[in-house]
């Protein structure tokens, strides 16, 4: 591959090759780590406590980040993603740390930029970051108020603005790519998808994005209702680099959607399921041979491009997959014939 | 396998279009969004795959109309699932419109009308937005008319498109229907130009698709509805093998072609296709002619859609809440109603009958995922409506049994724990309960216990709810368990959220909290929980029942339960590792301080009302019960009562305040506190118990003991009474008047508390004075925002009642104030408080909760008793 090649090109070489590993969860990693209040605030001096705010860490913390990061890299991630999931104005305001979303999108992206150069230069395989952005906690689709159900909390373009934030400062951060991940609402995920168009425009440059969607239940649906198909479509205009399903349950009960997704998708896949359902104490306990021996089944029939872990995964969870997937053929990108794919919670195809 | 559908030929309805149908264009006027919506909802059950959607008139603001109602019919996945169509032929309205479908829409339209300029740039919005578009066959010289500019102008444009890279598939040309039979020779060809250019565009531009305005061609027949369908259908019927993919018209009105009376069926055909006719008239004129002849034959009417209202009552009401169809719900209503109140029932049954019951179809669907979260919402509205059309017979009857069932609905609070963000769950589970007539204080995300403990009793609530996503909101729940029990609450708690489950409630949350404790499992069954455990009748039951599944739940985990107590050991090893070095200084007047006769004007000013009125069985936080609009009266006239009496209890002296403190050094010993006397062979130990459940996080397992320093500190103890009452008792007792008994009774109770908030003030400013400057308000000291704690023997951090003798030896408490205890430790006079003085920061109450047999007998033995009389003190927790 040349130098002069841009990421995305870069990425779909490398997903030629080989079914190819992301990253695990920051949450859990973090949380082992019993960090104090002391550690969470730093000497930023904000109005709240900032306990629980695991993004905020790349700030305060930095260390915690890298070593994570470093930890996947050693368990042998291709793609890592930044820690930035509720680093956007929306979530940050909850700890308000508004002020920090650029400064924690911008060192996140460097951490992770740092961390994937040195392993790339050290062994000359290719490594990837995902600029990650979650869904917020407000939703376009829904009303939160049962008397006024055309009621929003939030509209499309405050949503975009709030998105454009962050995607830009974690690209100045120096992501190859905006994940636009968990969505659970299929129109803040357009409203994300806008956002980077936006980006695009001010640079006058390809920001590759990624989308995964997550499923709030076993029939295949997000919060909004959406289908995975009915969402693929929605999002497809979006060029994704890699679309996908993350978060939701366990890699078995995601297994038929993956399925119908690896069927429909003309991009790379990308699932990174959680480590199992978890128990009714609300832990995951699924051991990571067991993980990685479900999604090797994906692998094996040919269904992913790369492969990660979401809730409750560990870097253990992350070197087992690598281990299993190592030597599989990964999935080839279909390329089905245009016709006009259109979708309403459920999809519909007007045929050619 | 896959869900989609494919369609060969769409028909995109048009009755969510105001400039096609009447009906809705009044509805959208008058504002009625409510029918307006089911407007739609008739259209996809009427087999529309695409809805159109469509705002333009001049007395409406467009982009307004547009956005509320693309909002509210995705708030109806059976609307919501087809695509919608966002029509205007202005471009802000488009636009607005595209910023609320979540789905993957289509644009109708754009043109070129404006120039190419133009055209594209709103073409790249669309490509931004991710939605298919109509091109309409227009340009800067006008619409096309004939064949050959149709064709022309969507070619032109289809280039342009392509060549700003626009999906090919994602294009739709509308090559313009214009009304024929007009009488206007010119508009003759119309018909058929249209059906030609179609399949010249197909051909030229591959992939792209073709539309069309049906109800235009049929514009001349406007109220023949006969003959405008039989148009209609016979259009199709030939353009559609030319190549037409969709068109816009009212699925409802369009006949099956073999079926149309064959002499209308020619007749359009002659007019559509130009076909010559035999005879001085023009294929128009035989139209119009025959038209008369169908005119007022009706459009069979709407009875398929509307089956279901032949069924009867209680499954109308059924399929009514499933469906979330509000329209015929408060007709229905009343025929249940009046159904029930022929054969003697009361209308209250409605709501518990057929009305519950559906509400609990709801619940089952959407617990098994058959149902999802925006109709459960729906479905809610429903139930209100339903709800609000009985209340007023219900408060009749109320008012004909002379204000029995006066009790109000129930307040209920609602919070995501503290750590959690995540509240739609939670909102929807608000609005569900508020439509079912409850009121709902929702607290919001990352509520801090303190903060749902003081809500809950500043508003009286029934009970509170707690809701959370993420897995450490467990453990945060768990917390705000332990905090209700510390401040002795006895009001319902209510579990939800994604991770929570009936294991956990029942192994860790219901276990810190003696009261109800109820895991809800989704929205839609938390009416039902909130209406029993608000019931007369059904609250004992259900709460005994749910009590008993937990029990089973934790006798079928016994095994693994056994391990969820730690050792004595361990237990200690995970002791509250308190900073030491804060502990407070010496007391400045060590040794016991006797107080007489404390002054009772004094101690009025320490009154806590709120439990003085739970005394009465008026619940609420003072002073805010005094507003309340169900007890409020009561509480104002039970106030001026109390005040009365106050002013005469302190201006006659009919009590006496007496009170004892003490302030000894000490140490710790283990899970013992040593109290040093001058003497070491009268040093006296409080042994104390340590929790030994085991502990999630990093939290501690504490002991008393851990609030003192082994090298040396202090502690204290006290007991306070009120005296006299028995002399006044007896006068009411004898005049018969109970009440003012119990008020007497009831404030000497507060007093006692309000010595023991006074003494405690007194102590930490003066006498241990390790606060010498706190200030704090009645307010404040009543939610206990002071250093240092004073917790009482039998009560939870320390739940031995057999430390008060040792208390009371240690105060000489009966020689100094006259107090005395039963052989069940019960305390003389009742209107009594005693406890222990810590000082440290960081103590705080606990409740020791369950002991393990280890500690038991280790505890018998620091205690110096047998293990039998060892066990019948500490039952309750073992």
């Amino acid at each position: 591959m040349s130098a002069a090649a841009t990421p995305r090109e870069r990425l779909q070489a490398a997903a030629k090759e080989r079914v190819l590993i992301f990253d695990g969860a920051f949450g859990t990693q973090i949380q082992e780590r019993k960090l104090t209040e002391e550690d969470y605030a730093g000497t930023l001096g904000l109005n709240a406590d900032q306990k629980g705010n695991n993004d905020i860490l790349a700030l305060t913390r930095p260390d915690v980040i890298s070593d994570i990061t470093r930890a996947y890299l050693d368990a042998g991630s291709d793609v890592i993603s930044t820690n930035t999931f509720s680093a956007n104005r929306i979530s940050q305001a909850d700890y308000a740390a508004e002020d920090q979303v650029a400064a924690i999108n911008i060192a996140s992206g460097k951490i992770a930029r740092e961390l994937a150069d040195e392993y790339e230069a050290k062994d000359g395989r290719p490594r990837f970051i995902a600029g990650a952005i979650g869904p917020t906690n407000k939703t376009l689709s829904l009303s939160p108020d049962v008397e006024d159900p055309g009621f929003r909390e939030i509209d499309f373009d405050e949503l975009t603005a709030v998105y454009k934030e962050q995607a830009t400062a974690l690209i100045e951060g120096g992501v190859d790519f905006i994940l636009i991940e968990t969505v659970f609402d299929t129109l803040n995920a357009k409203a994300g998808v806008m956002a980077v168009k936006e980006l695009e425009a001010d640079l006058g440059r390809d920001v590759p994005v990624m989308i995964s969607m997550t499923l709030t239940d076993l029939s295949g649906r997000n919060l909004s209702g959406h289908t995975v198909e009915a969402f693929w479509y929605a999002v497809r205009h979006a060029n994704p680099v890699t679309i996908g399903l993350n978060c939701s349950f366990g890699a078995d009960q995601l297994r038929p959607h993956v399925q119908v997704l690896s069927g429909i998708a003309d991009t790379l896949l990308m699932a990174y399921p959680n480590a199992g359902l978890p128990n009714e104490l609300g832990e995951y306990d699924e051991m990571p041979e067991t993980t990685a021996g479900l999604v090797k089944e994906w692998a094996d029939k040919g269904q992913v491009n790369i492969l990660g872990g979401c809730c409750g995964s560990s870097p253990a969870h992350i070197a087992a997959m690598a281990k299993a997937v190592s030597g599989i053929d990964p999935r080839g990108v279909p390329s089905p014939e245009p016709a006009m794919r259109l979708s309403g919670l459920e999809a519909f195809t007007v045929a050619a | 396998m896959t869900e989609q559908s494919t369609a060969r030929f769409i028909n995109v309805g048009e009755r969510t279009n105001v400039t096609g149908s009447a009906r809705f264009k009044k509805l959208i006027m008058a504002d009625d969004y409510a029918a307006a919506v089911e407007v739609a909802r008739q259209q996809v059950e009427n087999g529309a795959q695409i809805i159109d959607v469509n705002m333009d008139e001049g007395l409406l603001d467009a982009e307004h109309a547009m956005t509320t109602f693309l909002k509210l019919i995705a708030a109806e996945p059976d609307i919501a699932r087809v695509p919608v169509m966002v029509d205007s032929s202005k471009w802000d309205v488009i636009e607005a419109g595209l910023k609320c479908v979540s789905g993957k829409p289509i644009v109708n339209s754009i043109s070129m009308k404006e120039g190419e300029e133009a055209f594209l740039e709103q073409a790249r919005k669309c490509m931004a937005y991710g939605a298919a578009v109509v091109v309409m066959a227009f340009d800067t010289e006008g619409q096309a008319d004939t064949k050959e500019r149709k064709v022309e102008i969507c070619k032109r444009a289809y280039d342009l498109l392509v060549g700003i890279g626009f999906p090919p598939e994602d294009i739709i040309f509308d090559a313009n229907v214009f009304a024929v039979a007009t009488g206007i020779e010119e508009h003759d060809r119309y018909g058929l130009d249209f059906i030609e250019a179609v399949r010249e565009i197909k051909a030229q531009c591959p992939y792209a698709k073709t539309s069309g305005g049906l109800s235009n061609l049929s514009f001349s027949f406007r109220g023949n509805e006969t003959v405008r369908r039989a148009m209609h259908s016979v259009f199709l019927y030939h353009a559609i093998p030319a190549g037409l993919d969709m068109a816009i018209v009212n699925a409802g009105q369009l006949d099956v072609y073999d079926t149309i009376d064959p002499v209308l069926r020619d007749a359009c055909e002659d007019v559509i296709l130009m076909r010559p006719v035999e005879g001085g008239d023009t294929a128009t004129e035989r139209l119009i002619a025959l038209a008369e002849s169908f005119k007022g034959k009706s459009k069979e009417d709407e009875k398929q859609e509307a089956e279901w209202r032949g069924w009867e009552v209680t499954r109308r009401l059924e399929h009514a809440l499933v469906k979330g169809i509000d329209a015929h719900v408060v007709a229905d209503t009343e025929e249940a109603r009046a159904a029930l109140a022929a054969s003697g029932g009361r209308p209250i049954e409605v709501i518990e009958g057929p009305l519950m019951d559906g509400m609990n179809v709801v619940g089952d669907l959407f617990g098994s995922g058959k149902m999802f979260l925006p109709q459960v919402v729906k479905s809610a509205r429903v139930m209100k409506k339903a709800v609000a059309h009985l209340i007023p017979y219900i408060e009749e009857e109320k008012a004909l049994l002379g204000g029995e069932d006066a009790k109000a609905k129930g307040t209920i609070i609602m919070a995501t724990v503290k750590g959690d963000v995540h509240d739609i769950g939670k909102n929807i589970v608000g609005v569900v309960l508020q439509c079912n007539g409850y009121e709902v204080v929702d607290m919001g995300v990352m509520v801090p216990w303190q903060d749902i403990l003081k809500t809950a009793n500043d508003n009286g609530a029934d009970m509170i709810g707690l809701s959370g996503l993420i897995t450490p909101s467990l453990d945060e729940m768990v917390t705000v368990a332990e905090e209700m029990q510390r401040a002795e609450m006895t009001m319902p708690l209510l579990i939800g959220g994604a991770t929570t489950s009936k294991v956990h409630t029942a192994l860790k949350i219901d276990t810190n909290y003696d009261g109800p404790v109820i895991h809800v499992l989704d929205a839609s069954r938390a009416v039902g929980v909130a209406s029993k455990l608000l019931s007369d009748t059904q609250r004992d039951p259900f709460v005994g029942e749910v009590a008993d599944e937990y029990t089973h739940v934790r006798d079928a985990r016994a095994g693994k339960a056994e391990k969820q107590l730690m050792s004595i050991e361990e237990a200690r090893a995970n002791y509250y590792d308190a900073y030491l070095s804060d502990k407070p200084a010496p007391p400045l007047k060590p040794g016991v301080h006797v107080f007489d006769d404390w002054s009772l004007e004094d101690l009025r000013e320490f009154i806590d009302w709120t439990p003085f009125f739970r005394a009465w069985e008026l619940h609420g936080n003072y002073p805010k019960i005094l507003d309340d609009d169900v007890v409020g009266e009561s509480a104002r006239s039970l106030k001026a009562d109390a005040d009365a009496m106050l002013d005469k209890i302190i201006s006659e002296k009919w009590l006496t305040a007496r009170g004892v403190c003490g302030l000894w050094p000490c140490a710790r010993d283990g899970d013992d506190i040593t109290v040093h006397r001058v003497r070491r062979e009268e040093h006296v130990r409080l042994p104390m118990l340590r929790q030994q459940i085991k502990k999630s996080r990093d939290r501690a397992n504490m002991c008393l003991a851990d609030f003192i320093d082994p090298d040396g500190d202090w502690i204290g103890g006290f007991a306070v009474g009120i005296h006299g009452i028995e002399e006044h008792s007896a006068r009411f007792q004898e005049d018969k008047d109970d009440y003012s008994d119990i008020l007497l009774k009831a404030l000497a109770d507060r007093f006692a508390e309000a010595l023991a908030e006074a003494l405690h003030a007194h102590v930490r400013k003066d006498l241990w004075g390790y606060a010498p400057g706190e200030q704090l308000t009645n307010q404040a000291m009543i939610k206990e925002e002071y250093r240092g704690i004073r917790p009482a023997p039998g009560y939870p951090a320390c739940p031995d009642h057999s430390l008060k003798p040792i208390l009371f030896e240690l105060l000489e408490a009966e020689k100094n104030v006259g107090l005395s205890l039963t052989e069940s430790f019960a305390m003389w006079p009742t209107a009594a408080v005693s406890g222990f003085y810590f000082g440290h920061p960081e103590s705080q109450y606990f409740g020791v909760a369950k002991i393990g047999r280890d500690q038991l007998e280790d505890y018998a033995a620091r205690r110096g008793v047998d293990l039998a009389t060892a066990e019948r003190w500490l039952r309750p927790n073992l």
